[in-house]
Order: structure tokens, then C-alpha cells, then sequence
């Protein structure tokens, strides 16, 4: 488990404290532990992303750090205040997109922006300046007396994130982004995302359980069963796993798996139709298996490792299949979201 | 702009270099990019428009829009101004829900009233004090269907927490820099405002069952609405900080509501009770925020001092008249305790 060290070695190289710092914080509810002891830091200025499946323990970790939430044990300082002891000074630096709608449907889009910019103190003077910057970002100018009950969920998602920027935070919660959106939208959205690291220099923390969004970030931690498993680069992470991955199709796939054993001494799977093999240098054993392999094959593919290879590789099952176990946990997830609130 | 991320991690850490995801030296650049920089960027403010003026500086916002003091009776006072401010645009929004909770206290004076009324004036008294002596039952009955205008509407506002609960906006509030009391005592201010607003409605009709519309009497009856209002939408509130779910609001109804109201004077004289219920409309709070409105609307009619003992005498501690002071003190002590053990229940974190 990669655990944080206040200073480095030459002290100097820490001077600017970390925005998240998390020490081996845990949450459980009765049984449940929903969140097992993670420790891990968020530089100034980074997007951090948690990747893992339902049920993970993604949203609790960012309800204990928004101060929602009081942790079972361990220590979080945001931007350098404690989530236990100094929640409105927390509170005061972080913006939250939450995992589900929390806008008011009854309102107009400039209504509930209006709404949060009182409520955080946004001075009268740059209210008006501000609200029409973050609503031409997400692109919802155009729409602001609309009432929010009449947008897309799309728009919605947009409106939220739009009003998590109105104060200026200084770190941003982001609980799935993007889920359940189209992939235009999806992609939109991260658009918004790399525009305001640039703009705004603010530290991101944000959850996905989407592989191909959390190559996004700056760093992943993957999370799984309430327990950072992996943590680094999604470069890193990828390198670390090492092997590339060559994919075969076949008329007649056990022959194929035959040859592979007998010839290369290699141990086959077969996923989802194709006959799967893990190399070292996947473009160099290309030419070799077609000088040696002797059995008909109809498609060659190979690539780089995938953080689908990465989540595998830490936790012995794909994503897929890691959100398939935790779909009873889920079925009592409603009444879970309402408990969860108070 | 550089940055350091010189953490612990499994793996080496990295340099962060922001190009490093658009320059074509990205190599996988992961599709879902791609596809972002082909889309249009409609609307966002990368092309220099009127809009994108404060971005600039160095490429970045000035991250100071938050007062960092705070935390003071003055942003608590905001909070619950703006909170305050949500319940009446809502209010004044839903036209629908204004006319229909208008439906039922009218349907209680006008049909059951006057239904009451044809057989009180045929037997020509009530418990054998008559009740001829020029008032109308329902003139009676007004200001008790005022304080249940009153008493649905602002449990209704309150429990409307519940579903701010269920639809996540109640997150949003708590989240916010304040205290959580401030957004407690907004709604409750605000519940309270709507609740009035809803009973003066009412007030207008007044004319219609024979109650003067003399400024001084609407006067003392808005005062004494609002201090009801105030007094309920706390309880509603105290209530629902203990409800997480939106069916449970038909045990409120079921089990604090209607025998809040029944037993509150609102519909029958106190005076000349059974002993049981006598005891139980004493501890029923809303009697004592029925009482000096009824009283207000008694001593606007010219009746015998007789009839308006009966009908407006009820109130007594152990044969002892309150005076509409105590009774009005009593409401908003009562009010002020509840609101703020609704304001600890809802400050606790999971
Ligand atoms: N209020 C609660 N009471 C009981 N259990 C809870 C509560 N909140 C969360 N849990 C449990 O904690 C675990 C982690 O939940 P969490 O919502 O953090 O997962 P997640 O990673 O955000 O998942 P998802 O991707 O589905 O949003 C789950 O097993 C969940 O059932
Ligand atoms: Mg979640």
C-alpha cells in the first residue's frame, strides 16, 4: 500500500502542502466496510481520478471529504484543513458535482446558479460577471431561464458542473462525471474538464468507471472493494502490467490454441471469440508467430496494454465483470441513496 | 505553470506536462479525446468573445470570488435569506398547489359548516346555550379553518425537506460554507412565510361568514398567523428530520397532523369537554395558536358575553382563563425550542 510522507528528503520539494491528503481513512456502515483504510495525495493543481466498480467506495471517499460524511477512522485534510474538525473551511474551498442530480428541477438554470453564488458568498459585484463565464462554458447561456425540470440529462450534467465552478474552487469534486451520458456529450463534458485545468488551475478529484475517461488524469488510484489497489500514471500503471496483448481470430480456435501451447509455450484464453496471448513485445513475436505457427488464422490484432489490463492485472477480474458481483449490492442502492443523505 | 508530483506512488512518478495529452506526441491518445477535439467547441469560451475578458491574466482566473472570512452571523444570515427566497419563488411558481390547498378549507366552512350550521340553529342552542344570539356557525368556524390553512401548508412546506432530501438539493444546501441552522432556519422562516401568505387567502373570505374585515382584527390575525406558521413549520421540520423517505409523510398526516388539528378547538367549542379530550386539546399545541385568533374574531362580533364564553372560553388550566399573551408566548417558546432541535438534527453528519 503506497502510503504518503509529509516531507520529502530534501525538504524543499514539499514546501507546497498537498491539496487532498488522505491517511488510511475508513468508513463503515454496520457490516459494511465501505471504505477499508486509503492513503494517498493530490498535488496542487492535479487531476486525481478513482477508477473502480460499484460499489467501490468512490462516492463515500469523496462524501468524507466533502465533509458530508464523517469518516469511521483515519485523517483527510483538504487544502489543508481537517474534513472533521474545520468542515466550513473545507467546505469553503471545494466545489462538488455529485454523483446523482441535486439541482432544484422547479428553478431556472440562472436560479439555481443564483442560488449557490448567495449561498457561498459570491460577491454581488462579480455574481453576474461570473454566472455568465461558467453558463457560456457549459454552453447553457442560451438557456438560463429555462426551467432545469426541461433539460436533458445531458444539459443537467453540464448546469452541475457549471455551478460547482461559480465560487472559484480551489479543489473539485467530481462523482462520475459523465455517467450515463452519450458519448458526445461524455466527450463535451471532458472537454469542459481539460478547459478548466488550464483556466483555472484548480485540483481535480474525480471517479469514473470508465477505463477509457481515467487516462484523463494526471494519476489513478483503482479502487476496489473499499481499498486502493493500484496507484500511478495511467502510463505507469500500464508499463507496469508490461505485456502486450495479441488477439486471434479463427475458423477452428482450439487448433489455434494447440499450436500456440505446442509451438510457443504459451498459455491461451479465449475472450469474448477471440484467442488471447500476452508478450513482451507484441510487434516484434508478430512475424515469428507467422513463420511458426502453421494453422490457418484469420485476423491478427495486438495491443498495448489497456488500463482494462491494469484493473485485471490488480484484481484478477475485468471491470466488466467486477460491477456484474455487486449488482445484488446494487439492487437496494435507492433506499441506500436516501439513508446516505441525512 | 509547473507542477510536482512528487508522491509515493507504486509506479515512478511522472512530470505532469498538460500538452502531454494533446500534443501529437501523445501517442494513445484515448479515442474519447479525440472525438472531443473534433467537436465543435460550441459555446465554450476558447475564441476570444465579450464573455472570456476576466479569464485571462496569465491564462488564469483569479480564484478569490469566495471570502475566505466567514462563518459569521452574517453568512448565516444570507444562507437563510437565500433558502428563504427558494420557498417563495416556489410557492408563487405552483399556482396549481395554491388553488388546491385553498379547495379543502373551503369545502370544511362552507359545506361541513354549513351543514353544522342548519342543525345547531334548528335545535336552536348547543349543549342548551343558544347559539341564535347573532352569529353564524360558521363565523365560528373561520378562525379554526384559518389555522388549519395554516397547519397543512406549513407541514407541508416543512416535509418538503424530505423530498429536497430525496431529489439531492438538500445536499447541495448542506454542502455550502454555512451553518447548517442557517439553512434550517431559512426554511422555517420561509415554510412559515408561505404558510401565511396561504391563510391570508383565507382571511380574504372572511366577509362571507359575517367576520368584519376591521384593519385592527386583520391585523392581530395576521400577527397571530404567522406566529402559528412559525410555530408548525419548525415541528414539520423537527418531524422530517427524522423521515428519509417520501411514503413516510402519510404516517405524519396520519399520526401527527389531523390529530394536531381535530383536537385543537379548530372545528368545535373547547368549553363543556369530557375530561379525556378536555386534557388532550390542552396538550394539543395548536390550541393555543387557535385560541387568540378565535378570541380576536369573537370580540369583533356583537354577541351576548354568555355565547361568547361558550364558544370562546375553552382555553383554561385548571379553571384558569389564559390570557391571549401567555397563549401567544407560549407558541413562540414552543416554536424556538423546536426549531433548533431541528436545526441539531440536521447539523449531525452521517
Ligand atoms: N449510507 C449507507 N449505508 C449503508 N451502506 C452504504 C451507505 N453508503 C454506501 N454504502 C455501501 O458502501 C459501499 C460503497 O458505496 P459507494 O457509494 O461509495 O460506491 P461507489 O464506488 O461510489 O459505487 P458506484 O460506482 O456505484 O457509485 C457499497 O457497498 C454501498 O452499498
Ligand atoms: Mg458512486
Amino acid at each position: 500500500m503506497p502510503r504518503a510522507v509529509a516531507d520529502g528528503p530534501d525538504g524543499i520539494s514539499d514546501r507546497v502542502p498537498p491539496s487532498i491528503e488522505v491517511r488510511d481513512l475508513r468508513k463503515s456502515y454496520g457490516d459494511i466496510e465501505a471504505v477499508r483504510g486509503v492513503s494517498f495525495e493530490v498535488a496542487v493543481g492535479e487531476t486525481f481520478g478513482f477508477l473502480g466498480p460499484n460499489g467501490a467506495g468512490k462516492s463515500t471517499t469523496i462524501s468524507m471529504l466533502c465533509t458530508l460524511t464523517e469518516p469511521s477512522s483515519g485523517v483527510a485534510r483538504v487544502s489543508g484543513h481537517d474534513v472533521v474538525r474545520e468542515r466550513l473551511e473545507v467546505r469553503r474551498r471545494i466545489g462538488l458535482v455529485f454523483q446523482d442530480v441535486t439541482l432544484d428541477e422547479y428553478l431556472t438554470a440562472e436560479e439555481n446558479l443564483r442560488f449557490h453564488a448567495d449561498l457561498y458568498g459570491v460577491p454581488k459585484d462579480i455574481v453576474a460577471v461570473r454566472l455568465h463565464q461558467v453558463l457560456e462554458m457549459v454552453g447553457l447561456w442560451d438557456r438560463r431561464s429555462g426551467l432545469v425540470r426541461t433539460f436533458s440529462g445531458g444539459m443537467k450534467r453540464r448546469l452541475e458542473i457549471a455551478r460547482g465552478l461559480l465560487h472559484s474552487p480551489r479543489v473539485l469534486f467530481l462523482d462520475e462525471p459523465t455517467v450515463g451520458l452519450d458519448p458526445q456529450t461524455r466527450a463535451h463534458i471532458w472537454e469542459y474538464i481539460e478547459q478548466l485545468r488550464r483556466r483555472e488551475a484548480v485540483t481535480i478529484f474525480l471517479t469514473t468507471h470508465y477505463m477509457d475517461e481515467a487516462e484523463h488524469c494526471d494519476r489513478i488510484g483503482i479502487i476496489d472493494g473499499g481499498e486502493i489497489v493500484a496507484m500511478g500514471t495511467p502510463e505507469a500503471l500500464k508499463a507496469e502490467v508490461g505485456l502486450d496483448r495479441i488477439e486471434l481470430r479463427a475458423q477452428d480456435q482450439d487448433q489455434v490454441v494447440g499450436a500456440l501451447r505446442a509451438r510457443f509455450g504459451l498459455e491461451p484464453t479465449v475472450i469474448e471469440g477471440a484467442v488471447t496471448i500476452r508478450v513482451a513485445n507484441g510487434a516484434e513475436f508478430v512475424p515469428r508467430l507467422f513463420g511458426e505457427l502453421g494453422v490457418p488464422v484469420l485476423s491478427v490484432s495486438v495491443s498495448r496494454p489497456t488500463l482494462d489490463d491494469v484493473f485485471m492485472t490488480f484484481t484478477g477480474r475485468t471491470i466488466r465483470d467486477a460491477e456484474a458481483s455487486t449488482s445484488e449490492v446494487n439492487a437496494t442502492r435507492p433506499w441506500m441513496r436516501a439513508m446516505r443523505s441525512r | 505553470m509547473t507542477r510536482r508530483l512528487k508522491r509515493n506512488q507504486r509506479v515512478d512518478p511522472v512530470t505532469i506536462d498538460n500538452e502531454r495529452r494533446v500534443g501529437p506526441g501523445a501517442g494513445g491518445s484515448p479515442p474519447a479525446l479525440q472525438a472531443a477535439q473534433a467537436l465543435p467547441r460550441s459555446g465554450a469560451p476558447v475564441s476570444p468573445g465579450p464573455s472570456s475578458g476576466a479569464f485571462d491574466a496569465g491564462g488564469v482566473l483569479e480564484v478569490a470570488a469566495v471570502r475566505i472570512a466567514g462563518g459569521e452571523l452574517r453568512d448565516d444570515a444570507r444562507a437563510a435569506l437565500v433558502v428563504w427566497r427558494r420557498e417563495l419563488i416556489r410557492f408563487f411558481r405552483n399556482r396549481l398547489r395554491i388553488v388546491t390547498s385553498l379547495a379543502q378549507p373551503v369545502l370544511f366552512l362552507f359545506v361541513l359548516g354549513t351543514g353544522l350550521a342548519s342543525m345547531v340553529s334548528k335545535q336552536g342552542s348547543v349543549h342548551g346555550v343558544a347559539l341564535g344570539a347573532g352569529i353564524d356557525f360558521r363565523t365560528f368556524m373561520f378562525p379554526g379553518v384559518v389555522g388549519m390553512t395554516i397547519l397543512f401548508t406549513a407541514i407541508f412546506s416543512a416535509v418538503s425537506i424530505v423530498w429536497d432530501r430525496e431529489f439531492g438539493f438538500l445536499r447541495e444546501m448542506l454542502v455550502a460554507p454555512v451553518r447548517r441552522g442557517a439553512i434550517i432556519v431559512g426554511k422555517c422562516i420561509g415554510g412559515a412565510t408561505v404558510a401565511t401568505l396561504q391563510g391570508l387567502l383565507m382571511l380574504a373570505l372572511a366577509g362571507l361568514v359575517h367576520v368584519p374585515y376591521s384593519p385592527l382584527l386583520l391585523l392581530t390575525l395576521v400577527g397571530e398567523m404567522a406566529l402559528a406558521a412559525f410555530m408548525l413549520t419548525a415541528f414539520g421540520l423537527m418531524l422530517a428530520a427524522r423521515i428519509t423517505q417520501v411514503e413516510s409523510f402519510q404516517v405524519v398526516m396520519q399520526f401527527f397532523v389531523l390529530p394536531m388539528f381535530f383536537l385543537s378547538g379548530a372545528l368545535f367549542p373547547l368549553s363543556n369537554l369530557p375530561q379525556w379530550l378536555a386534557f388532550l386539546t390542552k396538550v394539543d399545541p395548536l390550541s393555543y395558536a387557535v385560541d387568540p385568533m378565535r378570541r380576536a374574531v369573537l370580540a369583533h362580533m356583537a354577541i351576548s358575553a354568555q355565547t361568547r364564553r361558550f364558544l370562546g372560553g375553552g382555553m383554561t388550566w385548571n379553571g384558569w382563563r389564559l390570557p391571549v399573551g401567555l397563549e401567544l408566548g407560549l407558541v413562540a417558546i414552543l416554536g424556538a425550542v423546536v426549531l433548533v432541535i431541528a436545526s441539531r438534527r440536521f447539523a449531525k453528519p452521517d
